[in-house]
């Protein structure tokens, strides 16, 4: 599979989401540059975590302009797969590329933590490798990952099942206690109605390897994986299921 | 309109009236007001360690594996695989007094450049604080200031921050601790320094404009008689991290080219000291075009643009031709690239401003030329006769050890540091091994097996009431530290935080700290290759705790052997190793309890210590060690729910032999210690090398169910006391 990550100025996790991409998954990793207009054929864009143009005004609010981005409205929109983590998460709702938007921490204060989150849907490319309620533990670390909407659009959301993952504590519920940023419904990560644009606030990449602490972000990579190869197979192919916590 | 110098304005510019004369009869002339400037920030402390160099020489800089040591931007070691490990540590304590949350962001900006004009990619921050007492009405505005301060620059930029320590004592209530370490990783044959060479080679200016912030931050903010009061607040810089992570990137793309002669940041008397710097240390001459220097503010003054401290900019040489080049990389990254100046072979330093030269000084006189001082030392024997007594017969044992150690666990220096740390983004560069909350932080080195040990240690406690045997404890701490996660103790970078050197008990505390440093490193086998030195730290007559804060980087030839301070699994033996004696002085135990700053720091014996270090790096080697901690503030008792509070957070059963106090037996922090805990099938081969060495070595008991148990002592419920210790900061802070 060939991955594309976005580098804009002032990201930070590109460099990683490389890594785990090329030594982790043995892919094809390709870096893009924010004023590139061409995705050279990827079927999968990364807009990776870290702090676009220093996020002085809203986060991601500038990004969504660089030239780039019009490149990911279209392969958005052809149905190619997009995955914005945090930072990432920020623009595609900045570019209107997903509901809801993220605000301050209801802590004001920046949080990096390990946190568990539970997979609500398996509909999408890349939770399609795990079962519905399975309980990942991945790390956050972000100031601005409150994501909020309006009465209606958190409704709908909810109905056409858009909400992928949610924070949970260490046994699966969705308790106020175990939300770190003060999000509606513990939302983690939504989904766009044609559930081939996730984003989520937790960082998958920083959860692929066991000496650093954890795999579990490897079944979001690994599902992306499975998903693609169901298409060209024709059926669904089992994916490489990763163990648990 | 000219200003006429004379030596009240020297004066006003804090060069005594020696110093002026020194400055006229190296110039063989009156100074004009911008040189004037410019010899009162070069020969500033800060900026000329004129209280400190003579002293600094003694120090042991040299090891095999030392590629860069004092005297660049900071120091570099070997660390195989063709690589380097490039660190500083720096304090940035009088900006952060007047202002937390800039002076802390800036201080992190400021040692991220002196890394990354190494040619090394910064890895790892690591950042050592001290504040006054939590109860002091100022210190929960300036430890939020200064943490988010950390988190905002480093965070954004794009460095984890992997550890530090943060300690509370009232001897630091107005004037604080910053002391800011960045590890970098380069190419042991590519790594660039700042000696200016080649006549014509073109000067380049790159990164933030310049404007009027931080205008004599460097010799003013840093000098006596200055309290940390809000109208200094514009003499402080204002950080700006994502222009840094231009910077940054920028730099590393271009030092991949043959086009950089030199180069150096901007800090403390920014584009002067930059200049200056690299022209001497190259032995050559540099002019400058201060009208091409690049401008936040119209109408600046000469006299401004060669001092301002404005944040975010480099300085460098350029083989000539390549200017377009250059200027090509940087633009890329959305910055400028001007240049402003060319080497040359007079060794003068001249800035040319509107068609005349304001500036003509031969760069030596601005270094090597500074003045050197060796400032009276008297050691104030009544005051540490009397705060090294110690009766412990009058100390009585507390009733009820449980609630004891409670008090221990809760007290500020020795609970959870999580309510800071959870600020920081402790992961991104995804190769962080062990994140804080560890003995020492491990970083994987990309692309390799090894793994960095990197920990920054300093119990001003123990300075306070010896400053020798304080330094030489800090060395040690920091090397158990390393050896604890199985790393070996490499190199050390030190931030020497004093009072004022005018003072002469404060400079017999320099030189005892300085003694300190020097032995333990040649004890053990550790370089300084970095450093720094901070004096007038004192509000109101009043110097902070001598503090040499001691930051260490160890080496793991295999990173997967890493060992954590916690308990791994249900069964395991529980072991000590090394000697308690009845020590108290200067323990957490008698300041919690006792309200006791008194005594003699413990014992240590050197010789002891390596020995300890062989049997755990020997016993990690062979995959031995399911966990190891060093046993410190707090003694074996907080040691032992230390190693509870982590991992899967398991209890432990242990029986202590007695024939001491109790309390001592506890809460004494003898040193030359570490609690691991073993599979029993290995106690064996750990006895055996124990013996082979001499170390001591205890079975206290074993790994087992949810409570801490100290047989016949207490009984504690791991997760209530986990609570208590975790929560204190969070509680105290809001």
């Amino acid at each position: 599979m060939r991955w594309g990550v976005v580098t804009f100025p002032g990201s930070n996790d590109d460099r990683d989401v490389l890594r785990v991409v090329e030594r982790v998954l043995g892919d094809e990793a390709v870096s893009l540059w924010h004023k590139d207009t061409d995705l050279r054929g990827v079927d999968c864009v990364v807009l990776p975590g870290g702090f676009s143009y220093g996020d002085y005004l809203r986060c991601g609010a500038l990004a969504r302009f660089s030239p780039i981005m019009e490149a990911v409205r279209a392969h958005a929109a052809a149905g190619g797969l997009v995955l914005g983590t945090c930072n990432g998460f920020q623009i595609l709702c900045e570019a209107g590329l997903l509901p809801g938007a993220l605000v301050r921490n209801r802590s004001l204060r920046f949080v990096c933590d390990v946190v568990t989150v539970r997979v609500e849907r398996t509909d999408t490319p890349f939770t399609y490798g795990c079962r519905t309620g399975d309980l990942l533990a991945l790390p956050i670390k972000h100031g601005e990952g409150c994501w909020i909407a309006d009465e209606a659009t958190l409704a709908a959301v909810e109905a056409a099942g858009q909400i992928v993952l949610r924070y949970t504590d260490r046994a699966g519920r969705a308790v106020p206690e175990a939300n770190p940023n003060g999000s509606m419904a513990n939302v983690a990560g939504v989904c766009n109605a044609g559930r081939n644009v996730l984003g989520l606030m937790p960082h998958p990449e920083h959860a692929a390897e066991r000496l650093l602490g954890g795999e579990d972000g490897l079944r979001l990579f690994r599902s992306a994986q499975a998903w693609l190869g169901r298409s060209a197979a024709g059926g669904r192919r089992e994916p490489t299921v990763v163990p648990g916590p | 309109m000219a200003v006429v110098v004379t030596a009240a304005l020297a004066a006003e510019h804090g060069l005594t009236a020696e110093e002026y004369e020194k400055a006229c009869a190296l110039l063989g002339r009156t100074p004009t007001l911008e040189e004037l400037g410019v010899f009162a920030v070069m020969w500033s402390e800060h900026c000329s360690y004129k209280s400190s160099r003579a002293l600094l020489r003694q120090l042991p800089t040299k090891g095999p594996a030392v590629l860069q040591g004092p005297g660049e931007n900071a120091g570099a070691v070997d660390i195989g695989d063709g690589l380097a490990a490039v660190f500083k540590i720096e304090s940035h304590n009088h900006p952060s007094a007047v202002e937390p949350f800039q002076g802390a962001a800036t201080g992190v900006g400021g040692i991220l450049r002196d890394v990354f004009t190494m040619g090394a990619r910064p890895v790892a921050i690591l950042d050592a604080l001290r504040f006054g007492s939590l109860e002091h009405p100022r210190t929960p505005y300036l430890v939020k200031g200064v943490v988010a301060g950390i988190g905002h620059y480093g965070n954004c930029v794009g460095v984890p921050t992997v550890g530090g320590d943060v300690y509370f004592d009232a001897g630091y209530d107005r004037n604080i601790l910053v002391n800011a370490f960045t590890l970098g990783i380069a190419p042991r044959d590519r790594l660039f320094r700042a000696r200016a060479a080649g006549p014509g080679n073109p000067v380049i200016y790159v990164g933030s404009r310049t404007g009027r912030d931080g205008i004599h931050g460097a010799s003013l903010l840093a000098s006596a008689g200055l309290d940390a009061s809000a109208d200094k607040r514009p003499a402080v810089q204002v950080g700006d991290p994502f222009t840094e992570k231009l910077l940054l990137e920028a730099c590393l793309e271009l030092m991949r080219t043959d086009y950089v002669v030199a180069i150096q940041d901007m800090g403390a008397a920014g584009l002067t000291s930059s200049a200056v710097e690299m022209a001497s240390r190259g032995g050559a001459g540099i002019v400058l075009d201060l009208d091409a220097v690049p401008v936040r503010e119209p109408d600046m003054t000469p006299y401004e643009l060669l001092l301002s401290e404005s944040q975010e900019r480099m300085l460098l040489v350029a083989r000539a031709g390549t200017e377009e080049a250059v200027a090509a990389i940087f633009r890329r990254w959305d910055l400028q690239a001007v240049v402003v100046g060319r080497v040359t072979d007079d060794g003068v330093f001249r800035a040319r401003w509107r068609g005349r030269e304001v500036c003509a000084i031969p760069a030596a006189a601005l270094t090597e030329a500074a003045p050197v001082y060796r400032r009276p030392a008297e050691e104030p024997v009544a005051r540490l006769e009397e705060a090294q007594r110690l009766e412990l017969a009058a100390v009585r044992e507390p009733a009820d050890v449980e609630q004891a150690l409670l008090a221990l666990l809760e007290s500020p220096n020795c609970c959870s540091r999580e309510w800071v740390y959870r600020q920081y983004d402790q992961l991104v560069g995804g190769n962080t091994v062990v994140r804080p909350g560890g003995d020492a932080a491990v970083i994987r080195v990309e692309g390799t097996r090894r793994g960095l040990a990197l920990t920054v240690d300093g119990n001003s406690r123990y300075t306070r009431l010896d400053p020798y045997l304080g330094a030489v404890l800090a060395v040690v701490e920091a090397a158990r530290n390393c050896v604890a996660v199985g790393a070996r103790p490499l190199a050390v970078s030190d931030c020497l935080n004093y009072g004022n050197p005018e003072q002469p008990d404060v400079m017999w505390e320099f030189q005892q700290g300085i003694a300190g440093i020097r032995d333990a490193c040649l004890a053990l086998g550790v370089p300084v290759v970095s450093g720094n030195v901070s004096f007038y730290n004192e509000t109101e007559g009043r110097s902070i705790p001598p503090t040499p804060v001691i930051a260490m980087v160890g080496l793991l030839e295999d990173v997967e052997a890493h060992v954590t301070p916690w308990w791994k699994a249900e069964g395991d033996a529980v072991v000590l190793l090394g000697r308690t004696r009845e020590e108290l002085g200067g323990s957490e135990y008698l300041a919690v309890l006792h309200g006791l700053v008194r005594g003699t720091p413990p014992w240590i014996d050197l010789e002891a210590e390596k020995r300890l270090h062989r049997v755990v790096l020997e016993a990690v080697g062979e995959r031995l060690l399911r966990s190891a901690h060093d046993v410190a503030e707090g003694g074996l008792a907080v040691a032992l729910a230390e190693s509870c509070f982590g991992g899967p957070r398991l209890g432990v059963r242990v029986t202590l032999e007695r024939g001491m106090r109790t309390d001592a037996l506890l809460f004494g922090e003898s040193q030359s210690r570490m609690l691991v805990s073993v599979r029993r099938r290995h106690l064996g081969r750990l006895r055996d090398l124990c013996r082979r060495e001499d170390v001591p070595l205890a079975v206290l008991g074993e790994v087992r169910g949810t409570h801490l148990v100290i047989a016949d002592l207490l009984d504690l419920p791991v997760e209530t006391a986990r609570e208590r210790w975790r929560r204190v900061l969070e509680r105290r802070l809001g």
